[in-house]
């Protein structure tokens, strides 16, 4: 399946886009999608963490993506 | 009462300390955070803000919820600002009333700790010889 991307922060950098899209094998998990992203993008495991949102909420590694998700990539967070 | 704000426009501590005002509060807790002019001690020229909006704002309204429940609280108010800030402008405000005021203390350090730890909102420092992301290495 194919799903869209949103990146912040230092990842829209290391992406160099703030949306992007990958095309994946179902059923994929949130740990399937790091992975992936660290193979494209090397640089995501020099990072101190990232976490992923999925519709607006936060999600553990091993939450299933389903089509139609908005999927984000959150760095570590540095507001206030 | 909870009051989220992100925007690109300035804060202003006026208006957050009127929207926590209830006369049966003992006092008001007000946190202005400010955008300091060095860190490490290199000098930072300005910050520039990013968020997540749409969450960002969600999670604001969680910690407020959260605060408003943990503690005896009347009134929370967070704002946020994203975009380019000066040294000495305001990026945060959060604002609590209570009858007493070590409720309204515990329930504004709660919020400001837990907004740093999770609220996705990025900052970039800015130097005379580059620029960071704030956090993003250890």
């Amino acid at each position: 399946m194919n799903i869209d991307i949103l990146a912040f922060g230092i990842a829209k950098d290391l992406i160099g886009k703030r949306l992007t899209q990958m095309t994946l094998e179902q059923p994929v998990t949130i740990a399937d999608l790091k992975k992936e992203l660290i193979g494209l993008f090397p640089d995501f495991q020099k990072l101190s963490s990232f976490s992923i949102a999925v519709n607006e909420e936060y999600q553990n590694d091993d939450y299933f993506l389903q089509p139609n998700d908005e999927v984000a990539i959150i760095p570590p967070v540095s507001g206030g | 009462m909870i009051q989220i704000l992100l925007t690109e426009d300035q804060l202003s501590p006026s208006q957050c300390e009127s929207f926590i005002a209830d006369d049966a509060a003992g006092g008001h807790v007000i946190f202005i955070g400010t955008v300091r002019n060095n860190t490490s001690k290199k000098t930072v020229l300005y910050l520039d803000f990013e968020a997540y909006g749409s969450m960002a704002e969600k999670e604001m309204k969680k910690i407020a919820e959260q605060a408003a429940s943990k503690f005896n609280v009347f009134h929370i108010v967070i704002h946020h600002r994203i975009g380019k800030l000066k040294i000495g402008e305001i990026p945060v405000i959060i604002g609590v009333s209570s009858a007493h005021r070590k409720a309204a203390f515990e329930a504004c350090e709660y919020c400001i700790d837990t907004l740093k730890e999770s609220v996705p909102i990025w900052k970039k420092e800015f130097f005379e010889d580059g620029e960071v992301w704030v956090a993003a290495h250890p």
